[in-house]
């Protein structure tokens, strides 16, 4: 084939010869497979696909054609519409496969180029790659090589998943060393001495997996929605105390005064975004919210603040945050009053704490670092701290370079091990609860990654991609696939505050499948712990149940090699 | 499965009955090694019961470096007992076994017991290392009127090699544990009963929140807390955890190795204690399956079980004597006067407490913390 216009290098009509300054598909990430013999030129593919990466075209073929009795070949020359894929990076195709999903006659689908130099090239205008998603590393990950290979057998009878109650719930907050209870005894029965002035923290029962903070504006409306709505339906009707964090952008205003609150932890960020409402409704709630959560950092994008475009701030974003419509809502890199974790954290922690009565939890959250021991050991020093999350390099995020999602940021297993040991070696495993972020369920297994991270010394995990891609479909994956999230123009209607695309998400059915996957990793978390003989509490740093197949991992995370 | 029996009475008797009726369960079991726990001495003991009795098995440098120690820290010899060891074939016989009755040093003989027992625990803490790396020196227990004997083999078998059929050593409580070994090596330090301060447990089955549960008591600070050659000795150090150190009283220790679930605990008076001390220590909570048979340094015997109740157990008796054990055949043989249908066997709410002097049996329920 070859086009039916001319391309053209100059202005003046000299035909260009060799190409030579365009790129060939080659460079590309992803390469469109279109058969002309299945395609019926509907313009579905290139109608909706979020980059454009795609056109409708038109080429000449060349046919050899014989009409009549006898063999009278003859060449002729056609103009046939075609869809054609662009070499141009700023439409470069994601490999979504949108195109693939709303073809009638599966003509059309993109294939992975493994041979690309897609990053050689993404930096046009001198500006760095940015998108969502988490970091391309589709290899397996140290979650998913641990291995649980201290089965009870004959020696101790395993239980049973099916028959034995289990007491799959982890504690959120604060928990005082028995030798500091307010107790006193009275005719040989302990009773809280009520004269004692010990403050006791508040604490929460929750299930061991919670939804990580993903905001009102980063999300959809039927995306938080629908996850609200699983959350609610889990806790009030299948007793599942499951969690959410509502991250960094408010809260819808009816859910701040409404009796749902309670399954919501409040995220505060740098950006500070939709707290004047959050502060205002304070007199009005009828809830206090499950804990708040003050964000100090991110394991997709250590150091980065926060940012959500121009073209996501719609009215119903901008009355949530308190902030105008269509200007870009950037949090800085650091809370801006930080300047010491001894005062400046403890104040927060403290200020925090004191709005609501001190009746909830106030926890941090820090991205998975070197440091991460010396953040823990000042917390474990405050007495108001609750607990402390730490998002490891595999977290996703709405937005960020892909520099900082690729290359910064520690990997979640050894710096949950690390710091729990740590605890360990000051006795305060059980006071300061630790929760575990970032790649958990990268490949699917949710409840096996949740159960590793459990007997490393992790209280609890959240999960943020995970919950996108299991219950919206989410296209992206480590091969960079979509990941446009940042853009507005999500193509599941997951992350973008477009109405045309995100009415393609239905917000009850987000609801189901959030329903049905924790209910399955709660079957899935029996049928680990059972065969491992526990099941009335959690295995918290029950590291001898774990092995994994590498020497120097084993070693570093203090557990048995097994091969 | 470990064979457990307890007996105890206001008479002082003699080990063989806790060996027989050991004997009786043996039924499938290889037996791999016997410990005994005597405790309110009588016989040559009864005149000497202030005074520390440190029970363990020496190498022959051992002794030296025995005798050298206790020296430099004060302590004076009163007596020694020693088994009369006969030689038996599949008994590797070692130097020195031993039960050396000391006399506290100057500085300490009017100190209060709390402070005279952490003195005497830090002492067998310090044999015990002194010993450990070459096998030079074995230290069970140290504290008045508290024996303890242990060596690997078939139960029976060691009761002979340690002459004790033809001995007078009595006691009013004993505890005996015939050793199944199943996933840990045949070690010395492996073998129950447990001591730690007046407190004493032995148990049977797996424990499989062990690793969490060692780290916990660890961490306490507790120069006592270590060991941990075998999975059981947790739960001797739970119980002085929990009583000595705590403060709390002794049924607490069943709310803390197996706390009830919050549907249940709404059930009980003290709920609102309940809640916290459930929280604070949930690294201590087991799963079983394990039935813990203990005492407590006022000789109060007791059992529990886990909350599941995967492992029997058994008590009964006439008062003034009774018998706590892990079957019931083993009972038969103990007490075989007593009336079978009042025999208990405690289920998974229960925690059995037979009274010093084996004056009563009383059942607490959990559920009613009456
Ligand atoms: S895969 Fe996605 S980005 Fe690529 S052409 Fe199809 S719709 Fe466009
Ligand atoms: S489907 Fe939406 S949320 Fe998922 S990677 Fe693509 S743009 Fe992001």
């Amino acid at each position: 084939m070859e086009p039916a216009t001319r391309n053209v290098d100059y202005l003046i009509n000299v035909p260009r010869l060799d190409h030579n300054h365009q790129l060939s598909l080659r460079e590309f990430p992803y390469i469109i497979r279109w058969r002309d013999d299945r395609c019926k030129r509907c313009g579905s593919c290139t109608a909706v696909c979020p980059v454009k990466a795609i056109e409708p075209t038109v080429k000449i073929q060349r046919i050899v054609q014989s009409e009549g009795a006898l063999p009278t070949p003859v060449v002729v020359r056609k103009i046939v519409p075609i869809v054609e894929q662009v070499t141009d990076m700023d439409r470069y195709c994601t490999g979504c496969g949108a195109c693939t999903l709303v073809c009638p006659n599966e003509a059309i689908e993109p294939e992975y180029n493994p041979q690309n130099k897609f990053l050689h090239y993404k930096n046009k205008g001198g500006e760095g790659y940015k998108r969502g998603g988490r970091r391309n590393d589709p290899s397996i990950s140290t979650l998913d090589r641990l291995k649980f290979t201290r089965i009870s057998m004959l020696t101790d009878p395993a239980l049973d998943a099916g028959r034995h109650e289990f007491h799959v719930r982890t504690l959120l907050g604060r928990i005082l060393p028995p030798e500091d209870l307010p107790l006193k005894k009275s005719n040989g029965k302990l009773m809280v001495d009520k004269m004692s002035d010990t403050f006791i923290p508040p604490v929460r029962e929750i299930f061991p997996i919670m939804i990580g903070s993903m905001s009102v504006g980063a999300l959809s409306p039927p995306m938080w929605e629908g996850l609200a709505m699983g959350v609610s339906y889990l806790n009030e009707v299948e007793g599942l105390p499951v969690v959410m964090c509502t991250g960094e952008g408010g809260v819808p205003p009816r859910l701040l005064k409404s009796k749902y609150l309670k399954y919501f932890i409040i995220q505060i960020a740098s950006g500070y975004f939709g707290w004047d409402e959050i502060i205002h409704a304070l007199p009005y709630m009828r809830e206090d919210p499950a804990a708040i959560e003050i964000k100090y950092g991110q394991g997709a994008k250590p150091g980065d603040g926060g940012l959500l475009m121009a073209q996501k701030v719609l009215k119903l974003i901008a009355s949530i945050r308190g902030v105008p419509q269509f200007i870009d809502l950037a949090s800085p890199p650091t809370h801006q009053t930080k300047y010491s974790i001894e005062e400046a954290v403890a104040k927060m922690i403290q200020s925090m704490s004191m709005a609501w009565g001190f009746r909830v939890p106030v926890y941090p959250k820090i991205s998975g670092t070197k440091t991460a021991r010396a953040v823990l050991n000042n917390l474990a020093r405050n007495p108001y701290a609750s607990a402390l999350s730490i998002d490891g390099e595999d977290g996703g995020t709405g937005a960020a370079y892909n520099v900082s999602m690729d290359k910064m940021g520690h990997p979640i297993a050894s710096n949950i091990r690390e710091c729990y040991l740590d605890l360990v070696k000051q006795g305060k495993q059980n006071e300061l609860p630790l929760i575990a972020a970032g790649g958990i369920a990268k490949k699917g297994n949710l409840a096996a990654n949740t159960a590793a991270l459990i007997m490393l010394g992790a209280s609890a995990v959240s999960i943020g991609k995970y919950i996108m891609q299991a219950a919206a479909n989410c296209f992206g994956d480590e091969y960079n696939r979509c990941n446009l999230c940042n853009t507005g123009r999500c193509p599941r209607g997951i992350t973008t505050q477009d109405p045309k695309l995100y009415r393609r998400l239905d917000s009850d059915k987000v609801a189901e499948r959030v329903v049905e996957v924790f209910k399955s990793a709660n079957v899935e978390l029996k049928k680990i712990f059972a065969p491992m003989g526990r099941s009335t509490e959690l295995p918290i740093g029950m590291s001898d149940g774990l092995s994994i197949d590498d020497k120097a991992m084993a070693e570093r995370l203090e557990i048995s090699y097994a091969c | 499965m470990c064979r457990l029996v307890a007996i105890t009475s206001n008479e002082y008797f003699s080990p063989v009955e806790n060996i027989l009726a050991l004997e009786t369960m043996k039924e499938g079991h290889d037996g791999s090694g016997l410990g005994l726990t005597l405790r309110d001495l009588g016989g040559e003991f009864e005149e000497l019961k202030g005074y520390p009795i440190l029970s363990g098995i020496c190498s022959k440098k051992g002794v030296q470096m025995l005798n050298e120690f206790m020296h430099k820290a004060g302590f004076t010899l009163k007596d020694i007992w020693t088994p009369k060891i006969k030689h038996l074939k599949g008994i590797m016989r070692r130097d020195y076994y031993f039960a050396r009755i000391y006399d506290y040093p100057e500085s300490y003989r009017n100190k209060s017991m709390h402070e005279k027992e952490d003195l005497l625990m830090n002492i067998r803490l310090s044999l015990r290392k002194i010993g450990e790396s070459d096998g030079s020196m074995f230290v069970f227990s140290f504290y008045p009127d508290v024996i303890t004997l242990k060596e690997v083999g078939d139960p029976l078998q060691v009761y002979e090699f340690f002459g004790l059929d033809k001995n007078t050593i009595k006691a009013k409580i004993i505890f005996a544990q015939g050793r199944q070994n199943t996933n840990y090596v045949i070690y010395l330090y492996a073998c129950h009963p447990f001591f730690i301060q007046g407190y004493c447990s032995m148990t049977n089955g797996e424990n499989t929140a062990f690793v969490p549960i060692r780290e916990f008591l660890m961490s306490r600070g507790f120069p006592g807390y270590l060991g941990y050659n075998s999975d059981s000795e947790v739960f001797t150090h739970t119980l002085h955890y929990t009583v000595r150190q705590l403060g709390l009283p002794l049924t607490y220790y069943k709310d803390v190795i197996t706390p009830l679930k919050a549907s249940e605990l709404e059930m009980r008076e003290d709920k609102e204690a309940l809640k916290l001390l459930k929280h604070s220590l949930r690294p201590l909570c087991i799963d079983g399956p394990n039935v813990v048979i203990g005492f407590t340094p006022e000789g109060t015997c007791f059992m529990v079980h886990d909350s599941k109740k995967l492992r029997p157990g058994v008590v009964g008796g006439v008062r003034g004597k009774y018998a706590l054990l892990s079957e019931e055949c083993g009972l038969d043989r103990a007490i075989p006067e007593r009336n079978k249908s009042e025999d208990i066997f405690p289920m998974k709410y229960d925690m059995v407490m037979v009274t010093p002097q084996a004056e009563e049996v009383r059942v607490w329920n959990q559920l009613q913390g009456t």
